[in-house]
């Protein structure tokens, strides 16, 4: 002790014993201290990142090009209008070198081609984490200080769903997931608002619940409250997870709180079944019911259309009288419904009902066993209607749309992992958050609200990306740097064809003046490219042009008056400015032009690879069959559109060939030739 | 300094290659019941998916035993490259022998080996090896339009919903996956032939041309998808490449 202490003064002693060693002594130790932030710099470690960068390219054929290229110290990306000062380049220093495509050990990767360069956005916007930082740590992880950690690249997408709001070619899994959010009804309860002001909108159409009892019985709803999906694989309703009495609850509710739908339910010879069993399966065929609505075959696969609900046990669901009024007209049950008034027959209206009639599960039904409903088990269902929220959904009478019943998800993709609840074991970072909340929501408390969906991994990955992509920067980025979406045209067609178009629901599969669907061809420009007498014939009796598609024009039974109002405005409204379709001849070409037609047809333009002129020789099937498209095209329709089809009809397959006007001219005489034998064209 | 590594090695595996950090707490491997000799793939092999995402179709496999029947309750265990990431990791195989997982792939492009793995009643391991593909952006942008333009003549594979033209051409195309023609082919080909049609390589005009459809950029994009499709897979001349 003694010792130590003697040893310390002598020390102090010879140190600082004399005014000049006490003076070299402390410079000393200042010049010391001013060396600890260079030492810092020089043992840092990006700095041992670029080394070894010299190392990795110094035996490289390319060494010289890189080495050039390499400058080192801390590198910096400032773009003060997005608010970016990333870093990141001092350590990622191959991500421009085109030549590192076989460097695959990180840091020093290049980039992937894609669209932008670190220049233009710099490295944060997309991948986030903090790009101010110069240490792995910090930039890449969540840390105290910093709370946005890296993306995973499974949700990269979603940073391009910041600027464009439109689908974009390239992020299907973005564009799956807003699809996803738009389809699944997330949007009727939590609000998304979007940088426009406007709010996301859902694409589904819950059926409205005021005439319910019409059309169901108690025992359904009960069924189908305690699991959709065992009615219907692909029904969208997820599941309440609802106890035993709740559902019976509700149900009674449901059907006590329904108001019979006024107007005439006159049966049609109620009850009665299909004389021929095969009739009403081929009605339903010809009909392409299965173009919107799908049933589950015996394998188990699901086959059909998704615009309408899935048909396999509809017979369990539906009371006869209803289905057979909703055939005769759905537009008397549910105005704005997607599917068409076809003009059935009473009896076909008898065969096609005793046919859905006889897709039944006595399964689903065959253990709900509901006393009738007493005056509390109604008040009680009406309270849980307002609980969980039903009226978001459906249109319930009494029962008012809540506003705001869930979180509003506007900024979900920038929400603090500090504002977030983990299950114990659950990795802290936001993408798992929202990954886990999709796919078990009662996993983080069984009082929660949120039903139970089916989602896939995949979809539900999806989901996470579109949601991620909803962050502050998503509100606030500059609109110079934004894609907007297409705003959704409201487009609606006047007078007795518009009352028409509305009848028959052709929005739900053509798109005309940007709205529709997309499942048949657009019909913006039709009056253009048809033949008057071609259009009357195909609404009588409309067959494909495309031998190829399943999905099919159906015949709606249509009277020659209604044919007529229709083709008139067709051929008068839905014309292109761009060129007059009575502007070349239909016919009288002079044959040795129609003959060179030909041979460009065959040898030049190959167009035989994909269409069918003479059905014996020729077998393309991709594009519609020609063999009467003399009959049915304008020759100026035909002569455009092989200078230019995108120009007609943005988005076609069909390539442009950039062809000469003398062999468009050629072509067109020789197409304008072929009237057919008069009979339907490509019946198959 | 070793440290520092460890860390970046760490961080790296952690943050940059998707996927790692997916399951937080990997759930306890199961106690076979059964045991088979052979393991074969149901479904799930070679499927493209983007960069980072979980594939659309589960891989399937399937416990049999030397009699060829399915076994039930065998262990089959998944593997694969850094970044790769299977849900389950493991399981035991149901009544029809089969196990299911979800394979999400890793961050960077390229082709991925997985592996599932079975022991005997003798402790014999066996392997399955399965390839899935990853696409990047570009490549991803090339499946979108080979799959809008190209694949109708250039797929066999028909189905229903679509019905391939294949068959209907005189000439037969090759699929994008026969590495044998098309890696012999250059960029320049490439370029050539999906700009101006077939004649543009003494071809035959069945090959339509998309240089004033496509852009010069939606071409190079087809080329990369080209590219990794290929198998075998495609190696351009003049490079060196790096030994894993
Ligand atoms: C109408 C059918 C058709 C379409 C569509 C088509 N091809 Fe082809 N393609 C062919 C035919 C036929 C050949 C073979 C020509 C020959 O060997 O003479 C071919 C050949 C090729 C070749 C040369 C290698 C080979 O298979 O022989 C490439 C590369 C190619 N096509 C790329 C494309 C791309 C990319 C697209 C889409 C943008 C496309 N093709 C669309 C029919 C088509």
């Amino acid at each position: 002790m003694q010792s130590s202490r003697n040893k310390l003064s002598a020390l102090w002693q010879t140190l600082f014993g004399d005014p000049i060693r006490a003076f070299g002594v402390v410079s000393l130790l200042l010049l010391l201290s001013l060396a600890i932030a260079p030492a810092k710099n020089h043992f840092s470690e990006w700095r041992h990142y670029q080394n070894q960068y010299l190392t990795l390219i110094r035996g490289r054929g390319d060494a010289v090009t890189l080495r050039r290229h390499f400058q080192g110290g801390i590198q910096q990306i400032w773009l003060p209008e997005i608010g970016a000062v990333d870093r990141c380049t001092t350590c990622h220093v191959g991500l421009k070198e085109a030549s590192l495509v076989d460097v695959s050990t990180q840091p020093f990767r290049r980039h992937p081609a894609i669209p932008h360069t670190a220049e233009q956005f710099g490295c944060v916007m997309c991948h986030r984490g903090q790009g101010a930082a110069t240490t792995v740590e910090e930039a890449h992880s969540s840390t105290l200080a910093w709370e946005q950690p890296i993306l995973p690249a499974r949700y990269i997408e979603s940073s391009c769903g910041q600027c464009h709001r439109a689908p974009l070619e390239g992020t299907p899994q973005l564009n799956s997931g807003r699809n996803l959010l738009a389809q699944s009804g997330c949007v009727h309860c939590h609000t998304i608002k979007l940088p426009d002001g406007s709010a996301m909108k859902g694409t589904d159409d819950p059926p409205s619940l005021l005439h319910i009892a019409d059309k169901t019985t108690r025992d359904w709803i009960y069924a189908w409250l305690k699991d959709p999906q065992a009615y219907a694989v692909t029904a969208k309703m997820p599941n309440f997870k609802l106890r035993d009495a709740d559902a019976r609850d509700i149900s009674a509710f449901l059907i006590a709180n329904s108001s019979p739908l006024p107007g005439d339910a006159s049966p049609v010879a109620a009850g009665q079944k299909a004389p021929d069993p095969t009739a009403g399966a081929s009605l339903y065929g010809e009909s392409f019911c299965a173009s919107c609505h799908a049933v589950q075959n015996a394998a188990g696969n699901v086959v059909g259309g998704n615009l309408g609900p899935e048909l396999t046990r509809i017979g369990t669901k539906v009371k006869p009288e209803w289905l057979q009024a909703w055939v005769r007209n759905p537009r008397a049950y549910d105005p704005p419904t997607e599917m068409p008034h076809y003009r059935f027959s009473d009896q076909q209206i008898a065969v096609l009902t005793g046919f859905l009639l006889n897709k039944t599960d006595a399964d689903l039904l065959a253990n709900v066993h509901l006393d009738p409903a007493t005056p509390e088990q109604i008040a009680h269902g009406k309270t849980l209607v307002t609980e969980y929220g039903c009226a978001s959904c459906h249109q319930i009478v009494g029962i008012k749309k809540p506003e705001n019943f869930a979180p509003e998800l506007t900024r979900i993709g920038s929400k603090p992992v500090t504002q977030l609840v983990f299950l114990p074991g659950m990795a802290h970072n936001l993408p798992d958050y929202i990954a886990a909340k999709i796919r078990q929501p009662r996993s983080f408390g069984s009082a929660l609200k949120m039903p139970q969906y089916t989602f896939t991994t995949a979809q539900i990955d999806a989901l996470a990306t579109a949601l991620l992509s909803l962050t502050d920067r998503t509100q606030n980025l500059p609109a110079a740097l934004t894609v907007p979406s297409v705003p959704a045209s409201d487009y609606q067609p006047a007078g007795k064809a518009g009352q028409l178009i509305t009848d028959l629901a052709c929005f739900s599969c053509h798109r005309i003046n940007g709205r529709g669907g997309d499942m048949a061809p657009d019909l913006t420009w039709e009056g253009s490219s048809v033949q008057r007498q071609w259009l009357f014939e195909f609404l009588k009796n409309p067959n494909t042009l495309r031998p190829a598609l399943i999905r099919r024009m159906p015949k709606f039974n249509l009277s020659d008056a209604d044919i007529n109002v229709f083709t008139d405005y067709i051929m008068t409204v839905y014309q292109t400015p761009a060129f007059d379709r009575d502007s070349m001849p239909s016919g009288g070409y002079p044959p040795a032009q129609v003959e060179q037609g030909k041979q460009l047809f065959y040898s030049k333009y190959a167009c035989q690879s994909c269409h069918i002129v003479d059905t014996k020789m020729d077998k393309g099937y991709i594009g519609p069959t020609l063999t009467q498209v003399g009959s049915r095209l304008t020759a100026a329709w035909m002569y455009q559109w092989m200078k230019n089809p995108q120009a007609l009809r943005p988005g076609t397959i069909e390539p442009n060939r950039n062809m000469s006007d003398d062999d468009a001219r050629a072509l067109t005489a020789y197409l304008a030739s072929l009237k057919g034998s008069g009979k339907r064209e490509a019946k198959q | 300094m070793k440290q520092r590594i460890l860390i970046f090695t760490v961080i790296a595996c952690a943050m940059v290659l998707s996927g790692c950090a997916r399951k937080a707490v990997p759930s306890p491997v199961p106690t076979p019941t059964g045991f088979g000799s052979a393991l074969v793939e149901s479904s799930g092999g070679k499927q493209t998916g983007a960069v980072g995402t979980t594939l659309g179709q589960p891989v399937v496999v399937q416990v049999n035993d030397d009699q060829g029947n399915a076994v039930t309750g065998a262990l089959v265990e998944f593997s694969g490259p850094a970044g790769v990431s299977f849900d389950p990791a493991s399981g035991l195989t149901d009544s029809s022998g089969q196990l299911s997982t979800n394979v999400s792939l890793g961050g960077m492009a390229g082709r991925y080996q997985v592996t599932a793995t079975t022991v005997s009643k003798a402790q014999k391991r066996v392997d399955l090896k399965l390839e899935e593909i990853a696409l990047g952006y570009q490549q991803l942008v090339g499946a979108e339009l080979n799959d809008k333009y190209c694949s109708r003549c250039h797929d066999p594979e028909s189905t229903p919903e679509r019905v391939s033209n294949y068959d209907n051409l005189e000439i037969k195309p090759h699929p994008f996956t026969e590495g044998d023609t098309l890696n012999k082919m250059s960029d320049a080909d490439l370029v050539a032939i999906i700009s101006h049609g077939g004649p543009a390589l003494n071809k035959s005009a069945l090959m339509p041309p998309y240089g004033y459809t496509l852009s010069k950029t939606e071409i190079q994009a087809l080329i990369a998808y080209i590219r990794l499709a290929s198998d075998p897979p495609y190696r351009a001349s003049g490079m060196v490449y790096a030994q894993k």
